[in-house]
């Protein structure tokens, strides 16, 4: 089953697409990473999967149901982005708000996750650190036992230590509890060795979505001769096309739909790593995108 | 082991889950709880104020009505004491008691929504699982109640106040916009339109301020329409030939004269008598009611499609 699946999905602000064309599938139990640039839709896509904004166009469904359905709510737990609390209630105040505003609510594990963090339950929520608030947030949408956890840019205000006690705390429960979790973020490097699905947007558009294993398995750097660079682009439309003086460095998806390519002589290959990768499909040298179809094409880059 | 606190009640696709009242009562009184202690003490206040000055005012009326004989002028110096002591007193609480529903409704409607939308909360208000259509009905539901009752308690005592100077100053409970306003049950329902025209202002404009000004002008609008244009044509008036009805002297039971007109040699008078003054209450209770019924669906309406 898939937790997030969303078919030609679109949203426009009067003339602006914030997103656009956007078909993807999110299996469960994954923890997918929503990578991208600040502006690129992010907030967007989270907005419409947690039912807060409506589509323009097409559809988003989320664990089976549409994402506006009141139901949906009941196993969808949603961090907006600079985790937003209450800051004039307590953090006691704000368990007793989550557990009246939900069906089901795991008061002793908040409780308990609450003490194990050392966060005083009577201090107001305004005078946390930013990375306690965080935490409070966290647990609060923990506690509400989510079979899909939805954390937008959760990590943009926390110091490294507190990153690290917040993803520790994500991987728990997606362990323990087998809650899927999709993650947004701009800076990857946060994600890349837990992320087994990755959701690259850029601009509005989608620019490749897939498993983490998969997508590196895909793809090949492949570097060689710089006069060649034309010639071989044309045959394996890269993805980004890197020129040095001498060499140049053809970032290529080897295999996949189109089946596996051979590496031309006189070139060697190198596996790519997953910011590698995502920077070029973000920054890619020879790409256009399609207005009709909701994939990025790649173009013949032979002038 | 962790236990759940509540069984859990899954939302049933063909049954809507009803809106958990108790437990939005909590949630609306500890999210509200400053702004309603805040609006009650001042309510408190000018009661505390309302009842020592309305002693001393039924006091002196009592003094004045009782005076015999009433030429004298013992009499006629009592007279010129309510007068100049009272009058101008009771007629600067009156005009403030008539502005009192919409500053309730300005301090406490845009709020409930534009604090949500311009911090952020919203986020995470709307989407726990209770869902923010249940979240939205409860609020304004509870909080509307609460409000239209606080008011209605606090137009009792105004009545009270204010009845020595209305009968002093011979002002027509029907006529007069400072006392039909004030009494009955219409402060009560201004009170809770003034609430209604708020909260739905909040969410269309988003932010508290510039939703406070708006449910300001928009209520003014609204009053001096129905005082104005709508309340002459409450299906209460009656039509008479009878000159004796208004020959006597202006008492608050005086009728309300609308127009006069000849037909022949006969004059016509359309009137509204006091007597009519229950029946024209319920009707424009009635309809600002529906109003502000229809003004917080329409609140609702706006959370549920709201683009973020």
């Amino acid at each position: 089953m898939n937790v997030i699946e969303t078919r030609e999905l679109g949203k426009s602000y009067g003339k602006t697409w914030a997103l656009r064309d956007c078909t993807v599938a999110v299996p469960e139990g994954r923890l997918a990473a929503l990578v991208g640039p600040n502006g690129a839709g992010k907030s967007t896509l989270m907005n419409l999967a947690v039912g807060l904004s409506l589509p323009t166009t097409g559809t988003v469904t989320v664990l089976g149901m549409s994402a506006t359905a009141p139901a949906v709510l009941h196993d969808i737990a949603f961090l907006a982005q600079d985790a937003p609390v209450y800051k004039n209630l307590s953090v006691a105040d704000m368990l007793h708000l989550t557990k009246n505003l939900n069906w089901k609510f795991d008061y002793a594990q908040a409780k308990a996750r609450l003490a194990d963090l050392g966060i005083p339950l009577k201090k107001k929520t305004g005078k946390l650190s930013g990375g306690q608030q965080t935490q409070v947030a966290l647990t609060l949408a923990l506690a509400r036992r989510p079979r899909l956890l939805v954390l937008d840019e959760p990590l943009a205000a926390l110091d490294p230590l507190a990153r690290q006690d917040f993803m520790a705390t994500v991987m728990t429960a997606m362990a323990d509890d087998g809650v899927s979790v999709l993650f947004s973020s701009h800076a990857l490097a946060d994600l890349e060795r837990v992320a087994d699905f990755v959701i690259v947007l850029g601009n509005g558009e989608l620019r490749i979505a897939g498993d983490t294993d998969e997508l590196l398995a895909e793809h090949r750097l492949l570097t060689g001769p710089a006069a060649e660079a034309d010639r071989l682009a044309g045959l394996l439309e890269p993805v980004q096309v890197k020129r040095a003086e001498a060499q140049a460095h053809l970032l290529v998806r080897t295999g996949g739909p189109t089946g596996q390519k051979p590496v031309p002589p006189g070139w060697e290959a190198h596996p790519v790593g997953l910011e590698e990768l995502v920077l070029a499909y973000l920054r890619p040298t020879n790409i256009k995108s399609s207005s009709a179809g909701s994939r990025t094409e790649l173009t013949d880059v032979t002038r | 082991m962790s236990v759940l606190t509540l069984p859990a009640q899954p939302a049933q696709a063909t049954a809507p889950a009803p809106v958990p009242w108790q437990r939005m009562l909590w949630v609306t009184w500890r999210q509200h709880r400053a702004m309603l202690i805040g609006l009650t003490s001042v309510l408190a206040a000018v009661a505390v104020f309302l009842l020592i000055a309305g002693l001393d005012v039924h006091h002196a009326y009592t003094a004045l009505t009782a005076c015999r004989p009433v030429n004298s002028n013992a009499c006629a110096a009592l007279n010129t004491h309510f007068n100049d002591a009272y009058w101008p007193m009771g007629n600067t609480v009156d005009i403030f008691m008539n502005l009192t529903p919409v500053l309730i409704g300005m301090f406490t409607g845009p709020a409930v929504l534009a604090r949500e939308l311009e911090t952020g909360t919203f986020r995470y208000a709307w989407t726990q699982g209770i869902g923010r259509v249940r979240w939205t009905i409860a609020k304004l539901t509870l909080l509307a109640v609460v409000i239209t009752i606080l008011a209605w308690a606090f137009s009792q005592l105004f009545d009270w106040f204010f009845d020595p100077i209305m009968d002093f100053e011979a002002m027509s409970i029907v006529a007069s916009k400072g006392v039909f306003d004030t009494r009955g049950i219409d402060f009560a329902a201004w009170t809770l339109v003034a609430f209604a025209i708020g909260a739905c202002l909040g969410m269309l404009i988003r932010r508290i301020i510039p939703a406070m000004a708006a449910t300001l002008g928009v209520y003014l609008g609204l009053d001096l329409l129905s005082w104005l244009v709508l309340r002459e044509d409450y299906p209460v008036a009656i039509d008479t030939t009878d000159a004796n009805l208004f020959n006597g002297p202006s008492t608050p039971s005086s009728p309300w004269v609308l127009r006069t007109w000849t037909v022949g040699h006969t004059n016509w008078w359309r009137y509204i008598p006091a007597s009519r003054f229950w029946p024209m209450q319920f009707i424009e209770s009635g309809w600002l009611l529906v109003l502000a019924i229809a003004l917080i669906a329409a609140t609702v309406w706006l959370v549920r499609r709201r683009a973020a």
